[in-house]
């Protein structure tokens, strides 16, 4: 029992060095941020190659998503004679819920797990360290530029995959329901708030801030070597999916209690 | 009197429980090359990078060019930075940008208001100085382990550096493209007034860039002088095993 201690201790140890270290690369991230230079050239490359980068497979999933989620929802809502409420279910399940998810969980795939592998590949080969000696801000033109772009763009994407998976779900109701396109997006304008909208893009910030700051720090944090490439990228998805579910949970009960209130 | 422009007093730098440098002094005078020997993993490395601050030491000071660098703040280390060169030991060049856009990099960050023709015109003529004229658009991923080396060390010529660090230049090439190396080590010299050191393993380099040499064991520097006096009349059979390993059993 007694050598186990050590371990015990020194793992606990290692986990609060861990989050300190965390918390002081997040929080260098939000002192920086605001002074120059912006690299807005930079920001701006980066957010093509987000948008680039995840496109085709969000696309298809959103789509696909709102196809099977009206099709798999239509016979509950037959029993009651309801199916004429379907553009409005889903127009919820998908602003308030599936949209965010989907598409942050998917850019934490892609988007992610490169950001995590090109900076720990910097990382690794000296790249970063050949910056820093260049008196070139290695944290400003890499952390901050690729955090920013995904900060803006997964909520554009967030909203791309609504509308794609709305569109999916049209394509279903107007096959079985006969429901032409106006009637139904009138019905899906009139079921969400303005607090289902808000909700959703404040969430899609924080998904994008998330995974872009994750992919930073995991790749940055990166031991020697060409594994620890691999690993950095590995790590940045679980973790940045594993906060993702966290977020979503804690911004479930924000709404809850707003809605409530 | 020789000027010094880096002066190394008492450095004590350890890992964890692995200790690699235990007080190192060491003084690099105005113009020459120094050459620093050792075996892998002795902190050659270590050593360079605690220079230009990528490494802190536990113990000891750093002095260059007149500033102690541990009393910097980040604004004047990094104009310190500027006026060193550090050549990495894989040349470290960014995979994402062309070779042109490497050498641009640490240009256009540093010094406003060049004009299109004046960046070119300073890229061309380095990557001729270096020779390698035809490697302009290529991307780092295209080019050999011995032209990497010579673009880095363009990339860090392009602000006009005082000192140059060399982390080991000729490490992993053929003899030939050695001897390339070690003439651009001696051109740079010569033409930017530079003062270097050159960190290796390899002897003849070390005899053919090299004005002094100075041999890391153990963390400290256990012989310093001109190679004859270094490694000829050796009487450390630590720094005798170099010479002989280098030149006698190969
Ligand atoms: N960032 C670091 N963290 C922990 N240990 C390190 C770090 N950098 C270097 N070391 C250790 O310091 C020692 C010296 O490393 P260094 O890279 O300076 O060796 P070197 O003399 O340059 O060898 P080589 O000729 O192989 O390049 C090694 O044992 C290495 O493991
Ligand atoms: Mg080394």
């Amino acid at each position: 029992m007694e050598d186990k201690k050590p371990v015990i201790s020194k793992k606990i140890d290692n986990f609060f060095r861990g989050l300190s270290d965390a918390y002081a690369f997040v929080k260098r991230f939000f002192v920086e941020v605001w002074f120059p230079p912006y690299e807005f050239k930079e920001i701006l490359r980066q957010c093509y190659e987000i948008g680039y980068r995840s496109l085709p497979l969000i696309s298809l999933t959103g789509f696909i998503i709102g196809i099977v989620f009206t099709n798999q929802s239509r016979p509950s809502l037959a029993e009651f004679g309801a199916t004429s409420w379907l553009p409005a279910l889903i127009s919820i399940a998908v602003v308030r819920a599936l949209g965010p998810l989907v598409t942050a969980l998917i850019a934490a795939g892609k988007v992610g797990s490169s950001i995590g592998a090109e900076i720990g590949s910097m990382k690794v080969t000296e790249q970063i360290d050949a910056m820093e000696v260049s008196a070139i801000n290695p944290f400003k033109y890499l952390v901050i530029t690729r955090t920013l772009a995904t900060t803006f763009m997964i909520p554009v994407l967030v909203m791309y995959t609504d509308f794609v998976a709305l569109l999916g779900s049209f394509i279903n109701v107007n096959q079985n329901e006969m429901v032409s396109l106006s009637t139904f997006f009138v019905q899906v304008f009139e079921s969400i708030s303005f607090l289902d909208i808000f909700s959703s893009v404040i969430k899609s910030l924080v998904f994008g801030f998330t995974i872009g700051i994750v992919g930073c720090y995991k790749g940055y944090r990166s031991n020697q070597g060409t594994e620890g490439v691999g690993k950095a990228a590995n790590a940045s998805v679980v973790m940045s999916m594993f906060l993702i579910f966290i977020e979503e949970l804690l911004a479930l009960q924000v709404v809850n209690a707003i809605r409530n209130a | 009197m020789r000027e010094s422009v880096i002066e190394i007093r008492g450095l004590y730098k350890s890992f964890g429980d692995n200790d690699v440098l235990q007080g190192v002094d060491l003084d690099l005078y105005k113009g020459e090359n120094l050459v620093v020997l050792g075996k892998s993993g002795s902190g050659k490395s270590v050593l360079i990078k605690i220079l230009v601050r990528l490494l802190t030491q536990d113990e000891g000071s750093v002095k260059i060019l007149g500033k102690d660098t541990a009393n910097l703040t980040l604004r004047e280390l990094n104009k310190l930075r500027l006026k060193i060169g550090f050549a990495f030991q894989a040349a470290a060049l960014y995979d994402s940008m062309t070779v042109r856009e490497n050498l641009e990099f640490p240009l256009t960050r540093n010094i406003k208001g060049l004009t299109r023709k004046e960046i070119n015109y300073k890229v061309e003529h380095l990557l001729d100085s270096v020779g390698l004229p035809n490697t302009i658009n290529q991307m780092p991923a295209e080019l050999s382990g011995g032209q990497k080396k010579r673009i880095g060390v363009a990339r860090t010529l392009i602000l006009n550096p005082e000192i140059m660090l060399y982390d080991e230049p000729t490490a992993g090439l053929d003899p030939t493209t050695c001897i390339d190396i070690n003439n651009l080590i001696n051109q740079v010299r010569e033409e930017y007034k530079t003062s270097s050191i050159v960190i290796t393993h390899d002897l003849t380099c070390a005899k053919q860039t090299g004005d002094r040499m100075a041999v890391l064991i153990e963390g400290q520097f256990q012989a310093t002088g001109s190679f004859e006096e270094v490694f000829e009349e050796a009487t450390d059979p630590r720094v005798k095993s170099f010479y002989d390993y280098n030149f006698i059993k190969q």
